[in-house]
């Protein structure tokens, strides 16, 4: 099973669930944890269901529910807000005809807001799972979105 | 100690250094706000309300963490700090429910008396409230996210003393709730219903399930025949739900303030407290002699039992077999009594006045049930509860004449009394096993190294010329510890007696609000002294309990003790807990 | 030229995957120059040199590193903070992937001068690029003995592991962060104790940003006295300015303190992208003041920044042209507030989503002069009553915009009076 072997590589101690989070959303498709998974992982680290729940529900990289296979995070922050001529979310929104917070019903695309990507110097930016992408415009948003489509 | 001079409002004191700003305002008459501060527990510093001004420093910090240091100039009331109070309460008021008339919590209310205390007469923030629904999927505690203040001081006795960790704060931000994992119910996430969560809440987001409507219903109704038990520990606690200082002894007044609510008949737990130790005594004997399972632990706390059963199910055989005090009486009012008072036994509706939420959960198990179609505790209420019914019929507690409890569950020992201090039922438990087993008199009456709040408390037993090892523990973070060591097989002890809340009973979740540790003491002193004064001090000398087994039980652990007064547990690790309930219940 | 690279000299002239490179232009020298040195001798020299924070709060680094050196514990902790994550700043990420090695070397040498025993970099999630190339360079320095067991053959051992963030701008408040690695939610702990008294693990922890270990280096080499002669009498050596917003030359640039703002957007900068007119522009990041064009000859320098009431935050410099107005920008600021606030404390968790609400009736046209009043008085009590660096410096924006945009709120308030509703 795909949490077992996540669970193995780290050592048994209440400082590695970030981690353990992490990489197991990362790899697992539907990229979020289930309630069975967060009692696993609390009884791998010896510690309360509560404790894992908690982290999960503080942290915005995790979901306790299931998302597309390819998260898009939109900046909506000043310096992007600024230097944006096009409206990034608008555009993304009708390519994949959901809104902010929704999946696609193939469960390709779940589209969210990101704080700051740390990427002033080159927005406006967006984040689709770990990669970042820069200096967006209207056909750079839908190429980036075709690629993504033709790997799926 | 080092002390240090600093002024407050411009009046000079000296404290020791470290003192909060708080406690050395506190030491020289001034109380300054505070919200989510609760004496004994750690200390959060979240609500903000408590802010003073510190020349030299450029924001307002807050008094209950800043230790005074030498030469601080401290100003408790400045236009700054006045407009930081009510601004934050006002804040916290916008994002609660604010309908104080018809809440739980009205005139009881911590938060309700801060506006008032700092003169908020006027809101200036509308209300951001998003309502969500109220988890009352148990019988003993009811949550309400729409009151809740995020104070955060459910989840600290909730982890931290309690150490079950079932309430925890989900979310970030505005979305900041206080919830069991998933935002699921508590019944679904193994909570004990200690009800220590609702005893330091100080608004009505945690409270009790109210049963005062349904024992209303069953005193007005004339077709039942309506008997009340009440806990030991709630004679020195009642009190103080009217004003009373805490640990005043207040049994008799209890008594008649029952028969003018109405009860038929007023009984005292104590008297099935002496038959628990009677059943429990000879069970232990009997495990020692016949290598039993070794240690035995007591049975008597439901709290305790919701946790082995979820969370030791592999300790069970452990627990002694006796059902609680509680529900020894329970089955005794649905068999014995009815025989002898002439009186169908579905008439009789038991109630029972109790310091404890999970009491309620405890009187709706299914083996609780002498009679098969009904059960034999019809209703428990809370000593809070009972205190509300009191002022509801507009009795004048203080001022009531004393009045004995009912026969044939009347006289009590003072080992009975003590159940309700931590300590206090492996204290009553020796007073009987060491005088049957050794033959002879205690030397001494009073077991004190078993007494007091420590955590873990043990003593050493002459048993026939043995040395037996026995434990105490209050709060489960401390039972854990003792739990696990049984668990590995490396359990010193004989005998394990485990108590859910600080300081047992008299701590429990169902008790006057503003439990501190120095209450507790108050309360267990009150204890010790109903003891010294009683008649009897040892259960086996009980008269009427001795007159239950020569005419009914006939001996202790025989058939019809088996059947009336012992019960067994289940494994609950796997299950869903709301099976456990049954929602037609309620 | 205004910009002086001391430690942004590397930049783009090295393979950052490269220790070779990084040691062949003076790298790890400064390390092995430290090894030959007392301890304390080091601390004078950062003491001497007056380094503060270059993170936001501008604490004096000697004081922390003293803080930490007087402990006696068998576990130090030693962290880098590298959770930029207030919009407008990037100078960390630009440290972290033109010059990871710099990072490591400060790291090490503030370990060896205050008994530091386990390094920890602390890298937000969204920096994939910098948390693999921080992982590789440590595993090169490790080959290279300047991490490990007896760093340079000297008795000092020393490991730094990388751990990152998950989404959470307020991990970069120190106990936040602490917080957060020992696998919990990011609120923050009551003070004190201090993190220099009883940090991660309840062990003595110094905390600082990669900016300040980057500058550990320099100062080893020039020395502290060479140093403190840079940039102005209360803010001494270089800082990595974050320049972004509507100019036309977007970057980090590295210049010296006491150089005016307007210099560095028009000199640096280039100017405004089609030479509109600014606005405003946000000093710091979002916890930073808002000034209008007026006032672009202040200086860069903390004492000049404490004037309102704040920090010079990470340094970041965010120019807004005339298209946008106040309420737009404040609005998106308050926003990013609400969203990131840990929740713990009540100015902060419930003042923001008020501060909000308030906003928008200015941005509908729909606000009083009360709701000037109201804006104010809250936007106060957040920044005082927090109990943690985001709250009490959330709010500057909207204080300062009160004092230098005052008419723009009155002018909102008249046309909403006169019933010029959108």
């Amino acid at each position: 099973m795909l949490l077992e072997d996540v669970l193995k590589k780290y050592p048994r101690e209440e400082n590695q669930l970030i981690e353990i989070l992490l990489e197991y959303q990362t790899v697992k498709s539907s990229h979020y944890i289930s309630k069975d998974e967060v009692m696993m992982i609390a009884h791998y680290l010896n510690i309360p269901d509560s404790k894992v729940g908690s982290v999960l529900s503080f942290y915005t990289f995790f979901s306790n529910k299931p998302r597309g296979k390819h998260i898009i995070q939109v900046c909506k922050d000043v310096p992007c807000y600024v230097c944006s001529n096009v409206d990034v979310l608008k555009i993304i929104e009708k390519e994949l005809g959901i809104r902010v917070n929704e999946t696609t019903t193939n469960q390709q695309f779940t589209l969210e807001y990101t704080s700051c990507l740390g990427c002033c110097d080159a927005g406006p930016a967006m984040r689709i799972d770990d990669k970042i992408f820069t200096h967006l415009t209207a056909d750079k948003i839908k190429a980036i979105l075709s690629e993504y489509r033709v790997y799926m | 100690m080092k002390m240090v001079n600093a002024t407050i409002n411009h009046i000079n004191i000296t404290v020791e250094e470290n003192t909060s700003i708080l406690k050395a305002a506190k030491k020289f008459g001034l109380n300054i706000p505070t919200l989510c501060f609760y004496e004994d527990l750690n200390i959060k510093s979240d609500c903000r309300v408590c802010v003073v001004e510190v020349e030299g420093r450029k924001g307002l910090v807050a008094s209950c963490s800043t230790p005074i240091k030498e030469g601080m100039v401290i100003y408790t009331n400045s236009p700054r700090v006045i407009n930081a109070r009510k601004t934050i309460v006002e804040l916290i008021l916008a994002n609660h429910d604010t309908n104080c008339a018809t809440c739980v919590k009205n005139m009881r209310c911590e938060l309700q008396n801060l506006a008032k205390t700092l003169g908020i007469d006027q809101n200036r923030f509308p209300s951001v409230l998003q309502k969500c629904d109220i988890d009352d999927h148990n019988p003993c505690l009811v949550r309400n996210p729409n009151l809740c203040i995020k104070c955060g001081r459910c989840v600290d006795v909730c982890s931290i003393i309690q150490g079950t960790s079932v309430l925890s704060i989900l979310g970030r931000g505005h979305e900041t709730r206080v919830s069991a994992v998933f935002d699921e119910p508590l019944s679904e996430n193994f909570c004990t219903f200690c009800g220590q969560c609702a005893s330091v809440c100080p608004v009505g987001a945690i409270t009790e399930k109210d049963d005062t409507d349904v024992v209303w219903k069953a005193l007005t109704d004339h077709n039942k025949h309506v008997i009340v038990q009440v806990a030991p520990a709630v004679r020195v606690s009642l009190g103080e739900e009217v004003g009373l200082k805490a640990g005043t002894i207040v049994t008799g007044k209890i008594v008649s303030a029952m028969k003018l609510l109405g009860f038929d008949r007023v009984f005292d737990t104590d008297f099935t407290a002496d038959l628990t130790i009677i059943e429990e005594g000879n069970e232990l004997i009997d495990r020692i002699t016949n290598n039993g399972v070794l240690p035995m632990m007591t049975s008597c706390c439901p709290g305790w039992i919701n946790y082995a059963e979820t969370r030791y199910p592999d300790i069970l055989d452990h627990i002694s077999s006796c059902k609680s005090p509680q529900q020894m009486f329970g089955a005794l009012a649905k068999s014995y009594y009815p025989k002898q008072a002439g009186i169908d036994p579905s008439d009789v509706f038991v109630v029972s006045v109790m310091p404890c939420t999970a009491k309620k959960y405890e009187a709706k198990r299914d083996e609780m049930k002498v009679n098969k179609e009904y059960p034999d505790i019809d209703a428990v209420l809370t000593t809070r509860e009972l205190g509300k019914m009191i002022k509801q019929m507009g009795i004048d507690f203080e001022n009531l004449e004393e009045t004995d409890f009912d026969s044939p569950f009347g006289i009590t020992t003072g080992a009975a009394a003590i159940f309700g201090a931590t300590g206090g039922v492996m204290e009553a438990a020796i007073r009987t096993v060491y005088e049957v087993v050794n033959q002879k008199p205690l030397e001494k009456m009073d077991f004190k190294e078993l007494r007091g709040l420590n955590g873990i408390k043990e003593a050493d037993i002459n048993l026939g010329g043995s040395t037996v090892k026995v434990a105490v523990a209050h709060t489960l973070s401390m039972a854990k510890i003792l739990c696990d060591q049984v668990r590995a097989g490396t359990s010193p002890y004989t005998f394990i007696e485990i108590m859910t809340c600080p300081g047992g009973c008299i701590g429990g979740g169902g008790q006057p609000y503003g439990t501190t540790n120095q209450i507790r003491q108050n309360r267990i002193d009150s204890t010790y002294v109903v003891d010294a004064n009683m008649k009897f001090r040892k259960s086996h000398e009980n008269p009427e309990v001795v007159a239950l087994y020569e005419n009914f039980l006939k001996e202790p652990l025989g058939d019809l003790s088996h059947h009336l007064l012992h019960t067994h547990y289940h494994d609950r690790h796997h299950e869903e807990q709301k099976n456990a309930y049954d929602e037609g219940n309620h | 030229m205004i910009e002086m690279k001391l430690i942004s000299k590397r930049f783009g002239k090295i393979n950052p995957l490269s220790i070779d490179e990084y040691i062949h232009f003076n790298g790890y020298k400064n390390l092995k120059k430290a090894l030959m040195m007392e301890k304390t001798e080091i601390i004078e020299e950062i003491q001497k040199a007056a380094l503060r924070g270059r993170g936001g709060a501008g604490f004096p680094t000697a004081a922390k590193m003293m803080g930490l050196a007087k402990e006696v514990s068998k576990e130090k902790y030693i962290i880098c903070n590298a959770d930029e994550g207030e919009p407008g700043n990037f100078k960390d990420r630009y440290l972290m992937e033109n010059d990871p090695h710099q990072i490591l070397e400060g790291m090490i040498i503030v370990a060896y001068a205050t008994g530091g025993t386990k390094g920890i970099i602390y890298v937000r999630g969204e920096y994939q690029k910098s948390i693999s190339l921080l992982k590789w360079s440590i595993d090169e320095a490790k080959k290279k003995g300047f991490l490990g067991q007896k760093i340079c053959n000297s008795p000092f051992n020393f490991d730094i592991e990388v751990r990152s963030g998950a989404g959470s701008y307020v991990c970069g408040e120190e106990f936040a962060l602490i917080e957060s690695i020992e696998g919990h939610p990011g609120r923050t702990r009551v003070k004190p104790p201090f993190p220099t008294e009883k940090g991660l693990f309840g062990k003595p922890t110094l905390i600082n940003n990669v900016e300040t270990f980057s500058t550990i280096p320099t100062i080893i080499e020039i020395g502290g006295n060479r140093f403190a002669q840079i940039g102005t009498l209360t803010s001494t050596g270089t800082k990595l300015i974050s320049l972004s917003g509507n100019v036309k030359n977007k970057g980090v640039y590295e210049i010296p303190f006491g150089v005016p703002i307007r210099k560095v957007i028009f000199e640096l900068g280039g100017g405004i992208v089609n030479d509109r007119k600014i606005k405003m522009v946000q000093l710091g990041g979002a916890c930073g003041p808002i000034i209008p064009e007026y006032m672009l000859d202040m200086i860069i320098d903390f004492e000049r920044f404490e004037e309102f009431e704040s920090k010079t935050g990470a340094g970041a410099i965010i120019v807004i042209d005339d298209r946008f107005d106040i309420f737009t920008i404040l609005l998106k600021i308050v926003r990013f507030f609400q969203h990131e606030s840990c929740g713990k404390c009540t100015p902060c968790r419930e003042g923001h989503i008020q501060l909000g609400n308030i906003i928008e009736k200015f941005i509908e046209r729909k606000a009083t002069m009360q709701d000037i009043v109201s804006l104010e008085s809250l936007a106060r009590v957040i920044h005082q009553a927090s109990l943690c660096g985001l709250g009490q410096t959330s709010t500057t924006s909207i204080i300062s915009s009160l004092k230098y945009f005052r008419d723009d709120y009155i002018d909102r308030v008249e046309h909403s009076e006169r019933g010029q509703t959108i």
